[in-house]
């Protein structure tokens, strides 16, 4: 079979800011840049980012872009490497500027420079008095980043195939990626779109698990996509979780409800977090309150008939109080549960937030992988940025503000080391129709018939293992179970079949081809979790409760091809000031 | 694949948003509520997925209301088929 071929000089997969970022300085600089898309990019998940991006301009108070590497070194458990690290917060002002020069609206103070906000764990003087780090575009920012990068590469003449879905990547015998296999939603069309270089930007995978904050797109496609390439994933065991987020929905409710006296009890009505944190109580860390949730939820103490809850109580304060302090939260509260928090409980779990692993990647996006000389081989020609990839600027936990910040630095890196690339690869390896139609039996499969395992079935049951075995609460035990578990649904996908087999608009297909995605993702996360005996950042072993520097200072890295858990060093050697050694983490 | 069918999958892939809030509260509207609608509040609710999905959350929030009535009648159904 002859597949459809079309020739670019970059393929980038993803259209949320980091694609978008990347995209931009590309056809600025005369590439023929091809952009694919499942949904419309201006739908990509970069929308939901509210809070903002972090850089050291001191506009509101003292600060400078060391004092951030520090906060953002703490802050990842010292997991994070230092050298990128450096690279992303000096590079941070230029990247604001360059957004606020294609037309971000940032929100200004009055004598017109940019208004900056207080966010946790940002730090003056290296661990002195609270930072103000983080412009935003009132609570709107991922949405106008996205916009205004949209449009400005409208201008620039990126070429978008939205609504196409990338099935895999195109890999030629010498291991070097020529492009990808997509398919056309809207006709079920598919064709290869070869590319000097590929950059994968398809973000993260909070649809793992059962309870999320994350837009359903969000399956970890691009992860996956590596996996099957032969490309390891790093650091996947680091997954970060919100303690409040409406039970079996995901949307959040900001601390800003336990900030203004809410507290959560059990199903015995009890104020449970008076035992776990009986100072801070409601209002300790994220992964304290979280841990405390998960706990009681096990020891079936949870709310509701699947006890699967606690309650965040409110109604013990002025109503008044909460329509003035928390309109948005009783809003939203209100369209999806009618229920009015001035006068009934709501029902919150952890949530699953952000996915801190991902594709190994140097500061440049060049995606590096475990050869012969070394653990940091380069992927000639291919890149990856953003929440898929793993740079790694976050370490074992993410910051606030740090996510947009990551897509348009990395983004921008990866583009400018693209430039550089085609100016010295000026042609297209040649690609045998061989490897072409390699993937093709990828969606081939999903021509059988008959009777089968349905894929909404499989979904549901996955995202429930990856939250009951491979979520807050984790312990050997557990997790083995959890793989034990995933393992079984991975099997059971063989036995997956299709009702629709027609071509046009056959979202079945485009879902059980997600699932089988998050299924290769879930086994990275699943396993990785077992294998790293430590507690460090988001990850947090009830069995190995403390960080153990001496052991576990490294990076995971997961094989599918045998599943496989392999290290790599952490990358503590900062570009040109003095590392930061790990100390303990308080704040 | 009929007509109607296919032309529901083409629905099902554009209520797929950037947020969270905005999956749920389309979803459960196109399984639930959408087959209830007359042709003409079919097109508007296309009309009204077309819109940016910052629009969308401040209109089914119920914090912002459509100045376009029949889409406002649209969004006031949505918010009513949003199910605990």
């Amino acid at each position: 079979m002859n597949l459809p071929r079309r020739k670019f000089d970059t393929l980038i997969i993803g259209a949320g800011g980091g694609g978008l970022r990347a995209a931009l300085q590309l056809s600025q600089a005369d590439a023929r840049v091809a952009v694919v898309s499942k949904v419309f990019p201006t739908r990509s998940h970069t929308v939901a980012a509210q809070g903002g991006v972090n850089a050291a301009l001191a506009n509101v108070l003292p600060d400078n872009w060391h004092w951030h590497m520090f906060d953002t070194v703490k802050g990842s458990d010292y997991l994070g490497d230092q050298d990128a690290i450096e690279y992303m917060c000096r590079a941070a002002p230029q990247a604001v500027y360059e957004l606020e020069h294609f037309g971000v609206p940032f929100s200004r103070q009055q004598d017109g420079r940019i208004y900056q906000r207080r966010f946790g764990g940002q730090s003056r003087d290296f661990g002195g008095e609270q930072a103000a780090r983080t412009c935003a575009a009132a609570d709107r920012t991922g949405h106008a980043i996205l916009h205004t990068l949209y449009q400005q590469n409208l201008r620039a003449k990126t070429h978008f195939f939205d609504e196409f879905f990338a099935i895999d990547l195109v890999r030629d015998r010498e291991g070097y990626i020529l492009g990808a296999f997509v398919m056309e939603i809207a006709t079920g069309e598919v064709m290869i779109i070869e590319a000097k270089t590929t950059l994968i930007a398809t973000g993260g995978v909070g649809q793992l698990f059962r309870t999320n904050t994350n837009a359903l797109i969000n399956t970890g496609d691009g992860m996956a996509m590596a996996l099957r390439a032969g490309i390891p994933l790093q650091d996947m065991e680091f997954v970060q979780f919100h303690p409040t987020g409406i039970a079996g929905k995901g949307m959040l409710i900001s601390e800003g409800a336990r900030g203004e006296g809410g507290f959560l009890v059990n199903c015995e009505g009890e104020r449970f977090m008076e035992r776990y944190a009986p100072q801070a109580k409601d209002l300790a860390s994220r992964d304290v309150v979280s841990r405390a949730i998960a706990t009681e939820i096990r020891g079936g103490r949870g709310c509701g008939p699947g006890k699967d809850h606690v309650l965040l109580r409110l109604d013990h304060l002025d109503s008044d109080m909460i329509r003035k302090r928390l309109p948005a939260i009783r809003d939203m509260v209100l369209t999806f549960l009618h229920l009015d928090l001035c006068d009934t409980p709501a029902p919150v779990a952890p949530t699953v937030h952000y996915t801190m692993g991902g594709i190994p990647t140097n500061r440049f996006g060049q995606v590096v992988v475990p050869e012969n000389q070394g653990p940091e081989e380069t992927m000639p020609g291919l890149y990856a940025a953003g929440e898929c990839a793993c740079v790694s600027v976050h370490g074992g936990n993410r910051l606030g503000g740090n996510s947009l910040l990551d897509i348009l630095v990395f983004g921008r890196a990866a583009a400018n080391h693209i430039i550089g690339y085609l100016a010295e690869n000026r042609y297209h390896r040649p690609m045998s129709d061989e490897e072409a139609e390699k993937s093709m039996a990828r969606l081939a499969r999903w021509d059988k018939r008959g009777e089968g395992e349905s894929i909404d079935g499989l979904r549901t049951e996955l995202g429930n293992v990856m939250e009951d075995y491979c979520g807050v609460f984790r312990t050997e035990e557990i997790l083995k179970e959890g793989i034990s578990r995933v393992e079984e649904l991975v099997r059971r996908m063989d036995d997956a079949t299709l009702k629709d087999h027609s071509r046009i608009f056959n979202t079945a297909r485009v879902e059980a081809m997600e699932l089988e995605n998050l299924m290769d993702v879930a086994l990275a996360t699943v396993i990785s979790a077992y294998s790293r005996k430590e507690s460090r950042g988001a990850h947090s072993r009830m069995d190995y409760p403390d960080r153990d520097d001496l052991h576990w200072l490294r990076h995971s890295l997961y094989f599918r091809e045998d599943r496989s858990i392999d290290y790599k060093p952490v990358r503590t050697k900062p570009l040109s000031v003095d590392a930061f050694p790990p100390k303990a983490r308080t704040y | 694949m009929t007509e109607p069918e296919t032309s529901l999958n083409r629905l099902r892939w554009q209520c797929r948003r950037g947020m969270r809030e905005l999956d749920i509260l389309l979803n459960e509207f196109l399984e639930h509520g959408y087959s209830g609608l007359e042709a003409q509040e079919c097109e508007t609710f296309e009309r009204l997925l077309g819109y940016p999905d910052s629009v969308l959350i401040e209109w089914l929030m119920g914090r912002m209301i459509p100045a376009d009535r029949d889409v406002a009648k649209i969004v006031e159904a949505i918010r009513h088929t949003a199910v605990s």
